[in-house]
């Protein structure tokens, strides 16, 4: 692939992994910047660290049109259903990136309101340690995802495999924000009774 | 250029002392504001006479907020106080209004028809600490989930939450096996 100005100007392959290939060199992001890491985040689309050489130079505020989510800060109690409808909006195949202490753990805010961890509500590709992790340390999550990639590897697909479908016991469970989400589109009921001191 | 004048001040307190006399609980002087203490019912005409009398001018509203005394080492007149603080710009003084109110029934005036701002500050207060205010044309949760229960932070709700973090629903992601793939 991608042999040019030889004689030989062919090569052959499998569709399958010509496919990988050419997904692994064009992962498209979706930034999800809610804290100091997205800062950082940036730092690494800008001109000296450049993921524009791994051609992850788009940033898609769209979710329907990326195949890479970065999750980089806090996520709240309120914002964890905000994450996963995006996330479920993103199309097949597509990877996570869990950026920084906070995303991965909850790092230091070991509070009522801070996700303790987003691996709990979306499948994660690759963490990244730090607080917040230096750009390189985002290149380093980038390429592990974009070696996962081009093995046809993504951890949103575990679950479809053969052992999951026939056994529930075996399939990646997750949890689900969605009942929080559609109780906070209900406006009907004034919260001040339902709640407690 | 608010520039400091002394006579400003004596006026100030010879004013609220006279209108407020024994409701008033107690007054401190900061750094760079005066605070009066009053018992919650006493706090918005306080409140009112301090934005309408003439002379006086307080229409700035700058913040509303509160406090839990539980387990304080000096003794209040009640568990919470809810602390507004206004800015007179003729006066070029800042004052804070503590509004003392009991744990058993914590209730307030609404000021949001005194001042607009104050509706998204009473709606925090009400979240966050579960004081009610009378009067509030909307009073539902402002930074909590609209379901959530209890009210984070006051001093007896535990730092790590009552399992709201965990308390979300599972599901198998087989029976909601996704198109395509790799």
């Amino acid at each position: 692939m991608g042999v040019t100005g030889t004689t030989n100007d062919w090569a052959t392959t499998t569709l399958e992994t010509a496919v990988n290939w050419a997904r692994a060199n064009s992962l498209w992001p979706m930034p999800f910047g809610t804290a100091c890491c997205g800062i950082e985040m940036m730092a690494a689309f800008m001109a000296k660290y450049d993921t524009a050489r791994f051609g992850s130079e788009v940033m898609k505020f769209s979710p329907r049109q990326s195949d890479l989510l970065i999750v980089s800060g806090r996520i709240s109690l309120k914002m964890m259903p905000v994450l996963q409808r995006i996330w479920e909006q993103m199309p097949e195949p597509k990877w996570c990136i869990s950026m920084g202490a906070c995303a991965s753990s909850g790092g230091v805010f070991d509070t009522y309101t801070l996700i303790q961890g987003v691996d709990q509500f979306i499948p994660v590709d690759a963490y990244m340690p730090g607080c917040p992790p230096r750009p390189e340390a985002f290149l380093d999550a980038l390429m592990m995802v974009q070696e996962k990639a081009k093995k046809g590897q993504a951890k949103s697909q575990e679950y479809v495999s053969a052992d999951a479908s026939s056994d529930p016991a075996k399939s990646v469970a997750y949890r689900t924000p969605d009942t929080h989400y559609r109780h906070g589109m209900d406006r009907s009921t004034p919260s001040r009774e339902k709640s407690g001191g | 250029m608010i520039t400091y004048k002394p006579e400003n001040h004596l006026s100030l307190l010879a004013k609220v002392e006279a209108f407020a006399g024994d409701r008033l609980l107690g007054r401190e002087e900061k750094s760079h504001y005066h605070q009066f203490k009053v018992r919650g019912q006493d706090a918005k005409s306080l409140i009112q006479f301090l934005r309408d009398e003439p002379g006086l001018g307080f229409e700035m509203f700058i913040d509303l907020t509160a406090v839990d005394y539980l387990r304080y080492p000096i003794a209040q007149p009640e568990r919470f106080a809810v602390i507004t603080t206004l800015l007179s710009p003729t006066l070029g003084i800042r004052v804070q209004v503590k509004a003392f109110v009991a744990e058993g029934d914590p209730r307030l005036p609404s000021l949001s028809d005194l001042y607009l701002g104050a509706n998204w500050t009473e709606r925090e207060v009400w979240d966050l600490y579960g004081i009610e205010f009378m009067g509030h044309p909307d009073l539902k949760r402002i930074l909590m989930p609209d379901d959530y229960e209890g009210h984070p932070l006051r001093k007896d709700y535990p730092l790590r939450g009552r399992g709201e973090r965990g308390n979300f629903p599972v599901y198998h992601a087989t029976t909601q096996k996704p198109q395509g793939g790799v």
